[in-house]
């Protein structure tokens, strides 16, 4: 199950060729194996036949290095690295006497510091690795070993084992279902961690190996399965079995895969058929590719680039160096002559060269490697450490699996997220509804004007409640106990119509087993309600009604299907009526209904309406009376259709639809698909941030759409939503055609109107875009103008190339999978791609694991942006992987996508922390680290080309060696990283209010070729200064003894610290955020620099190694003179003042939103010290944004379906068929159907059981008595109420306190005025005290449980 | 209790660092602070600038070349000449050359940081490692070995090369030649004389057995031991000369001093008059076009005569003024919107 990620640290893009080659190389043996391996033939119980073939066992085994290994093939790969080989080849180099111009162990010394980090690194990984191995494989599974169960571990499972499996375990490999404790062979398996469907599969093993139920039996198995080899489909399966000369054919349907669980299933016997890494999980995992970030890219061209400067600057300092030593150099051969092996001045020339290049490789030093992983890492701990992306009821904190991405997170344009589990909690709570035209479900606060919840309602009336179930209408549950018969007929309606099978492990304790949540929901809400669903078999469904067990006959399931989104129910009551429950989508429903409803109709679907305007999943609800000839006519002809061959399923829709008429309303109800927490906030600032959302799901359009439109992703604001549902290629090219154009008109009638727009607002622009962004923030009216006006304000990167880039309007596109499978034709896919980029959003649904990916291929191939994919489920990891930053979400039951991903955290709303926060922060960090490094590297190394002109082109160095050891090591890497690390220009909730600041990420701003070129520029700028300045000043300069000061180390330490002081003061220039390690940091290399300094030109060191330390004496020679400090204040004023003042004039000329963000926060504190909080800055209209223009933007209502029905059809005829039903339920079900006349015996029995503890049982049920004591009743109940509101507990809990108080009156043992009346029922219904207030409270109207219970009498 | 630890068992730690909340200043480039900070600069700059610039005017500098490429330069004669040739420069100095007086010797492309020229030395031996005597460093090659492979004393190139002309200044004071006295001592680094540089321990009592078995530098005339025959403890490796020339210079243009003019009459300076300056032309360097000047200068506080960094205060001193003005107009004309309202 676990595959630990690779991440592997690879710094140059040269390296993956290798890498990918080596690891073919590696594959390549076990494909061989693969290839051969054409056939699998596996004997059960034989593991000497199985042993043959030499098929993989369950062992996995993903990490690279063990012990003894782990030195040479780390290092090995290591020098795989173009780095690494690079700086090898220059230690090299650096050996041949003639060509080395440093020490050896100016490489050295950072080579072996960068290969022991990798290789901790690597080791830490791989240790880490191997304990995820062993857990898998050391997990505990049961295989039947000579007939008798053993525990083995999962590594020692063989392919061929019998393997006995227990409810909600994994499945340990890929197994052929041989037997379940189930009737027919059956089991269920939850299969989230492959495909990431969170409803449950059914699995039936073939009928002959089903009956070897025991061990015994299965050990004598010994069939033969001949099935293909190895593969990744996972819907797919084809073998056969051969056992006892009999084939039977083998398809997926008898497949259990490794990664699904078994459930509601006691327990189940398999044969292994695929092991370990031949299982379909494993065959799917695949390889982590290799991910690097845009920056790393550009970094790495940036090298290369460097790289052929440098070999540049080497060709011209070797013509220099040949053109010198033929002019002069020849001449002065009588006080230097040429060495032996240099004969002429070509050959100096190019010995110059090599010379050269030692020198100025540390334009590319090898610790800029280093750091840039450091600071990754550094960002990585900060994202494990954040405790706003810590979740407290997970108990997870998030988690950077990858240190190499971080800040990639600062500038992602897409996201593709996941729908259920990720947007959505997958819970479905019954919200509202509307019976007879009345809604309930909303409870507004009078005084607030907002809705607010107040106590869930006491459902402690009802024993067999679900308690997790919350109501807050009281209204609903009084309509209810008054006994309204609409009311009743809906719950009715929904504890007989659907397809979920119920257990009942100990009397009372009901567990729903529904195939989709939503119906599982609706059922629970009936079962609340006092209509509770208590079992079925195949033809009779047992409702408790109020208490009272009412059985109905199923005389038939019209299934769902996706076409018909309608499912109903044909019941006979015990009174002999037949009725036709139908609930389904509101349009279909509506179509359907007898004339007489039209007023019902527009309440109801006003209702409707307003239901899906809060983006909640509605169903309608009708019913229609039937009469005994309709059934028997519309029987006779259902039953033809069922036995016709050929078009059956056309036939029996017909015949469904011809009964589903002239249906009766009887309301709605909606559905809330519990959104995580957050979602809409996180999506609206994340779309202000101007990232694309694109929701890809599994999912049917209504309730992917549904839940666009709950989370905000969809608005009614929006000018047009396309949904793209065709199935031919040409329809689809149709439709996108159509959605552009749409686009297009209405960007070109809009055109005229920007060009006018945008006149007026050419004096803002220059003025930044803070002002806009606050003012969309503040106002929030999301006109359109104002959308051009924000558009008109960013500087965009060029021209639009098309039309379409320019689309200012917000449409979104919805599209369903087998439409996108045609989308993602090449032909079609640059149209698709067009389409979908103009759209704000864009919904994709019921799309493939494999088509998520395409689909973030696609607009990784076709778009230069950063692409994020986020998601919980095994289904997702395809998308997660392709994705440039994969998201898992974790906590979750499924590690799958988490083991996936490259940051994971439990909570959707999370994201908007990772990408606007740390995200930014690490982009930004980043940037500023790369342009000062690149710059101080220059700066460093270019000093000696210019000293090369005057040096005779001989490679000799500015700096002391020991010096340019440490300058990237010591000097300037802690300040620097520090930076890269600490560094922040706004606070973090700064970030979080002006979504626009992370806009420079996307777009690229802070780090491309330009600003590369422009740090480049500054870096040989001062390099000039740094050599000019000493240049000029000291060659003419003498000490005041007269002594001059032009000799070479002096010359040297007046560079060297000059340097070292320009570039700690650019540092500090640039560092932004000064923490106490920063300034640490700096004053520390800066103190460091000199005491080094004096400690290397010390005298002691000098007579230990005199001919390592011949800088003896220069430091205190040098530094003493006050003319060194006037030429070092004087190079460090000339390359820091145009910085500076640049800098400035940027800021004021053309300030940034970071800049403007920054100055506002440093006014406020300013002005927040004199008196309290002056100015309302900008920020306070965006901050007003999560609440108030959230809030306003779910309002309104537009006429949308919300058909919530998330699950497939054919498990009516499952039900129909009694395959799925226990045992014990079928026993049940005959003995129902025996006796069916005498049902009513059976029922009296379980009643009379039930009374006993009740105590003296009364049958005289006085029907008409609750009616007229009821109302009596209920003027104490509600006053005690009343009471109870008034109590210090205050009204909150007025709910709660209300049931003790209700009875505290009548006094201890029962109630004493619920004994009066409640006796009766409770004794015949065996409910308990409480009840009688129910039934009380419900009878008024024509009861129909007096009807039905006077039936029983 | 236990429970709640356990719930939040993986709870990131609350501190400020690991919330990235660690107090720290934000500094800001407002205009309250660039705008003085350059009026500043600038003020001090240009302070230093004028400072510098006049100390640097009354510095007193006197250059003559006397490489005698020229035909008519005084020295031309000994460019083809043996070794020890004697010629003589005059100059007429028109006012008091106020003292101390310092006497260099200037060298142009000589290429004394030329790198293999740079490393051609062997600092044990020079630090009186007696082993290195016997076995000089590679570095020193092809003047680490005579042609008998005996090693050489001090060895390489930049030993052998040691500037060897000698200069006598006389002032001619009513027609009769005054010499002018020389102060050879302290020319060095303290640290070079103290540290850096140590005879090797006497043999026997003299320097000369220390060095037996080794060879001079193959250019020398005299062995390191006899280099300054009036003065014994001027000698070996501790001779100043030879001090002076191997602090080799960062520049192909240099100048070293030779001698300093502090003794007798001259302490005050040298007065105005005329003075013949004998030059002992042994050092070639027309082969390799390079030149030859003596250089007489005094020094001030901040040392010798440096116009370079007054005129370079000043520009940039008035510069920053110049910038924080035009900053200043920025600042007003594109006023940072500071309340924000």
């Amino acid at each position: 199950m676990t595959i630990p990620k690779d991440i592997p640290e690879k710094w140059f893009p040269i390296v993956l060729p290798l890498k990918r080659k080596k690891q073919e190389g590696l594959n390549a043996d076990k494909e061989r194996r693969e290839r051969t391996e054409e056939e699998r033939r596996v004997r059960a119980n034989d593991r000497e036949y199985n042993e043959k073939f030499q098929y993989a066992n369950n062992c996995i085994m993903t990490s690279k290095y063990n012990i003894i290994t782990f030195l040479p093939v780390n290092l090995f790969e290591q020098f795989q690295e173009v780095a690494n080989t690079y700086f090898l080849f220059l230690l090299i180099l650096q050996l041949i006497p003639q060509i080395s111009s440093l020490s050896w162990f100016t490489t050295i010394v950072p080579l072996v510091l960068v290969l022991s980090i990798t290789a901790v690194k690597d080791a830490t990984d791989d240790y880490f690795r191997h304990k995820s191995d062993n857990q898998v494989n050391n997990r505990q599974s049961q295989v039947l070993i000579h007939g008798i169960l053993q525990k083995e571990k999962w590594m020692n499972v063989r392919v061929g084992d019998i393997i006995k499996l227990e409810n909600n375990q994994f499945v340990a490999a890929d197994l052929l279902l041989l037997s379940s404790s189930e009737p027919h062979g059956l089991c269920y398996i939850e299969t989230a961690e492959l495909d990431g469907e969170t409803n449950m599969k059914v699995r039936q093993s073939l009928s002959v190996t089903s009956e070897l139920g025991d061990p015994n039996n299965l050990a004598q198995f010994d069939g033969e399965v001949i099935c293909e080899p190895p593969n990744n489909k996972l819907d797919r399966f084809c073998g056969t079995l051969y056992w006892r000369e009999s084939k039977y054919s083998l398809s997926n349907q008898n497949m259990l895969l490794r990664g699904c669980v078994l459930r509601n299933t006691e327990s189940c016997y398999g044969l292994v058929i695929f092991a370990g890494p031949d299982t379909k999980l494993m065959q799917n995992s695949g390889r982590t590719k290799f991910k690097r970030t845009s920056i790393d890219r550009l970094m790495n061209t940036l090298v290369l680039w460097i790289f052929g400067f440098l070999v540049c600057m080497g060709v011209i300092l070797a013509i220099g160096n040949a053109v010198w030593e033929k002019e002069v150099g020849s001449l002065f051969q009588s006080y230097l002559p040429w060495d032996p092996p240099v004969d002429n001045f070509l050959f100096s020339a190019f010995l110059a060269f090599w010379s050269y290049v030692i020198i100025l490789n540390t334009v590319v030093p090898i610790s800029l490697y280093v750091s840039v992983e450091v600071i990754r890492l550094g960002h990585s701990y900060f994202i494990n450490w954040d405790r706003r992306m810590y979740c407290q009821r997970r108990n997870t904190p998030a988690e950077a699996r990858t240190t190499t991405l971080n800040e990639e997170l600062g500038q992602v344009e897409y996201i593709f997220s996941d729908k259920t589990g990720t947007l959505t909690q997958n819970i479905m709570t019954f919200n509202k509804c509307s019976i007879n035209g009345h809604a309930y479900g909303e409870v507004i606060d009078t005084l607030g004007a907002q809705p607010k919840r107040g106590q869930p309602l006491d459902f402690s009336f009802n024993p067999l409640a679900d308690p997790d179930f919350c109501f807050y209408d009281q209204s609903l549950l009084d309509s209810v106990k008054l006994g309204e018969p609409l009311v009743h007929q809906f719950f009715r309606l929904l504890s007989l119509c659907h397809t979920v099978m119920s257990e009942e492990k100990s009397e009372g304790e009901l567990v729903y087993k529904a195939q989709s949540p939503d119906e599982g929901a609706l059922v629970t809400a009936a079962r609340n309600f006092g209509f509770v669903f208590r079992s079925r078999t195949p033809s009779t469904v047992t409702v408790q009604e109020l208490g009272r067990p009412v059985t109905y006959t199923l005389l038939a399931i019209l299934d769902f299907n996706n076409i018909r989104k309608r499912m109903s129910v044909i019941v006979r009551n015990p009174e002999g009526k037949i009725r036709l429950y139908c609930k389904g989508a509101d349009t279909l429903l509506f179509e359907r209904l007898h004339p007489c409803n039209q007023d019902l109709m527009n309440v109801t679907s006003d209702h409707l309406n307003e239901y899906a305007g809060d983006g909640l999943r509605t169903l309608a609800l009708a019913y229609r009376d039937l009469s005994e000839q309709q059934w028997e006519d519309w029987a006779e002809l259902l039953r033809s259709a069922e036995r016709a061959t050929d078009f059956r399923e056309d036939r029996l829709a017909a015949v469904y639809e011809e009964i589903e008429q002239d249906m009766m309303l009887l309301g709605a109800t909606a559905i809330e698909d519990k959104l995580q927490e957050g979602v809409p906030e996180t999506i609206a600032i994340l779309s202000l941030a101007n990232i694309k959302i694109w929701v890809l799901t599994g999912d049917k359009q209504e309730t992917a759409v549904n839940i666009g439109y709950s989370c905000k992703m969809l608005t009614d604001d929006m000018t047009e939503v396309f949904h793209i549902s065709g199935h031919t290629v040409q329809s689809v090219r149709e439709d996108l055609r159509r959605a552009r154009e749409r686009m297009m008109e209405s960007a070109r009638s809009r055109d005229g109107g920007k060009e006018e727009g945008m006149e007026g607002w050419g004096e803002g622009c220059s003025l930044g875009n803070g002002f806009g962004v606050g003012g969309v923030g503040g106002g929030a009216d999301w006109q359109p103008q104002r959308e051009e006006k924000q558009q008109g304000s960013v500087p965009p990167p060029g021209p639009p190339s098309t039309l379409l880039d320019s689309i200012a309007g917000e449409y979104a596109l919805v599209i369903s999978g087998h439409s996108l499978a045609h989308a993602l034709e090449a032909d079609m896919e640059q149209e698709f791609l067009d389409t979908a980029c103009a759209c704000k959003a864009v919904i994709c649904c019921r799309v493939t694991p494999l088509q998520k990916a395409l689909v973030v291929e696609l607009v990784k191939k076709h778009k230069k942006a950063v692409t994020l994919a986020i998601g919980d489920g095994a289904n997702d990891v395809s998308m997660i992987k392709s994705a440039h930053i994969g998201v898992g979400i974790s906590g979750q039951e499924g590690i799958q996508a988490v083991l996936a991903s490259d940051y994971s955290f439990s909570q959707f709303r999370f994201l908007q922390r990772l990408l606007l926060v740390h995200g930014r922060w690490s982009y930004l960090r980043m940037c500023r680290f790369l342009c000062y490094f690149f710059y101080k590297n220059f700066a460093f190394t270019m000093v000696h080309f210019w000293f090369g002109f005057f040096c005779g082109f001989s490679a000799q160095t500015v700096y002391d060696q020991y010096f340019i050891t440490l300058y990237n090591i010591v000097y300037t890497s802690l300040p620097v990283l520090a930076m890269g690390i600490f560094d922040q220009d706004v606070p973090e909730q700064r970030s979080l209010e002006y979504p626009k600041l992370y806009e420079p990420g996307q777009l690229n701003l802070l780090f491309n070729k330009r600003e590369f070129f422009i740090c480049i520029a500054q870096g040989i700028y001062t390099s000039v200064v740094l050599f000019f300045v000493p240049y000029g000043v000291l060659s003419q300069a003498s000490r005041n003894d007269g002594i001059p000061l032009a000799d070479y180390q002096t010359f040297a330490v007046t560079v060297a610290t000059s340097l070292v002081i320009v570039v700690s003061v650019q540092i500090a220039l640039d560092t932004g955020y000064w923490t106490a390690i920063n300034h640490f940091f700096v004053w520390g290399s800066l103190g460091a620099y000199f005491t080094i300094l004096f400690a290397m030109h010390s005298n002691i060191l000098f007579s230990i190694f005199p001919n390592q330390f011949c800088f003896a004496g220069s430091a205190q020679n040098t530094l003493g003179q006050p003319v060194v400090w006037l030429t070092i204040a004087l190079a460090t004023v000339v390359c820091i003042v145009p910085v500076l003042a640049f800098r400035f004039l940027k800021l004021d000329l053309k300030p940034q939103l970071s800049d403007t963000v920054r100055y506002t926060q440093l006014v406020r504190q300013k002005k927040r010290k004199p008196g309290g909080r002056g100015g309302r800055g900008a920020s306070g209209g965006v901050g007003g944004l999560g609440g108030g223009a959230l809030g306003r933007l779910g309002r309104a209502g537009s006429r949308r379906s919300g058909y919530a029905f998330a699950h497939q059809e054919g498990f009516g005829e499952l039900i129909t068929s009694g395959k799925n039903m226990r045992l014990s339920s079928l026993a049940l079900a005959t003995f129902a159907s025996r006796h069916s006349a005498s049902w009513i015996d059976t029922l009296r029995k379980k009643k009379q059981q039930a009374a006993q503890p009740g105590g003296e049982s009364s049958p005289a049920a006085a029907p008409a008595a609750p009616l007229s004591t009821s109302s009596s009743l209920l003027g104490p109940q509600e006053a005690t109420a009343e009471e109870a509101a008034h109590t210090p507990l205050g009204p909150a809990c007025s709910n709660a306190v209300t049931p003790t108080l209700a009875r505290s009156p009548g006094g201890d043992s029962i109630g004493g005025w619920a004994v009066n009346l409640g006796a009766v029922q409770e004794a015949l219904f065996g409910w308990r005290g409480v009840g009688a207030r129910i039934s009380g409270a419900s009878s008024p109207g024509p009861p129909p449980i007096a009807e039905e219970s006077s039936l029983t009498e | 209790m236990m429970k709640k630890k356990e719930e939040t068992a993986n709870r990131p730690d609350n501190t400020a660092f690991t919330q990235q909340r660690l107090p720290a200043w934000q500094p800001m480039l407002s205009a309250g602070i660039v705008i003085p900070g350059f009026v500043l600069i600038g003020m001090a700059f240009i302070g230093i600038g004028v400072a510098l610039f006049i100390t640097s005017r009354n510095i007193q500098v006197l250059e003559r070349d006397y490489t005698g490429d020229e035909s008519n330069s005084p020295c031309n004669t000994c460019t083809h000449s043996s070794p020890d040739c004697n010629c003589v420069l005059n100059f007429t100095l028109s006012k008091l050359f106020e003292g101390p007086v310092f006497f260099y010797y200037g060298l142009s492309n000589y290429y004394q940081n030329y790198r293999r020229y740079g490393v051609s030395r062997d600092d044990s031996q020079l630090s009186g490692d007696v082993a290195y005597f016997k076995n000089p460093d590679s570095n020193c090659a092809p003047y680490r070995v005579d042609s008998k492979s005996v090693p050489i004393v001090p060895c390489g190139s930049i030993a052998n090369s040691m500037f060897n002309d000698t200069f006598r200044l006389y002032h001619i004071v009513n027609g009769k030649e005054m010499e002018v006295p020389f102060d050879g001592k302290g020319i060095a680094w303290w640290t070079d004389y103290n540290v850096k540089f140590r005879n090797p321990s006497l043999v026997n009592g003299t320097l000369k057995a220390a060095f037996d078995g080794t060879v001079k530098p193959i250019n020398w005339p005299k062995p390191a031991y006899e280099l300054d025959p009036t003065d014994s403890s001027n000698n070996g490796f501790l001779n100043q000369d030879f001090l002076v020339w191997m602090r080799a210079a960062a520049l192909p243009d240099f100048r070293k001093l030779y001698r300093r003019i502090t003794q007798g009459d001259y302490a005050a300076g040298l007065p105005a008059g005329n003075y013949s300056l004998k030059i002992t032309y042994n050092y070639p360097v027309l082969s390799f076009g390079g030149r030859k000047k003596i250089v007489l200068s005094n020094v001030s506080w901040m040392g010798g005569k440096n116009q370079f960094l007054g005129i370079a205060y000043l520009v940039i001193g008035s510069l920053c003024i110049v910038m924080s003005m035009v900053m200043l107009i920025v600042y007003a004309k594109f006023k940072f919107p500071d309340d924000g309202s």
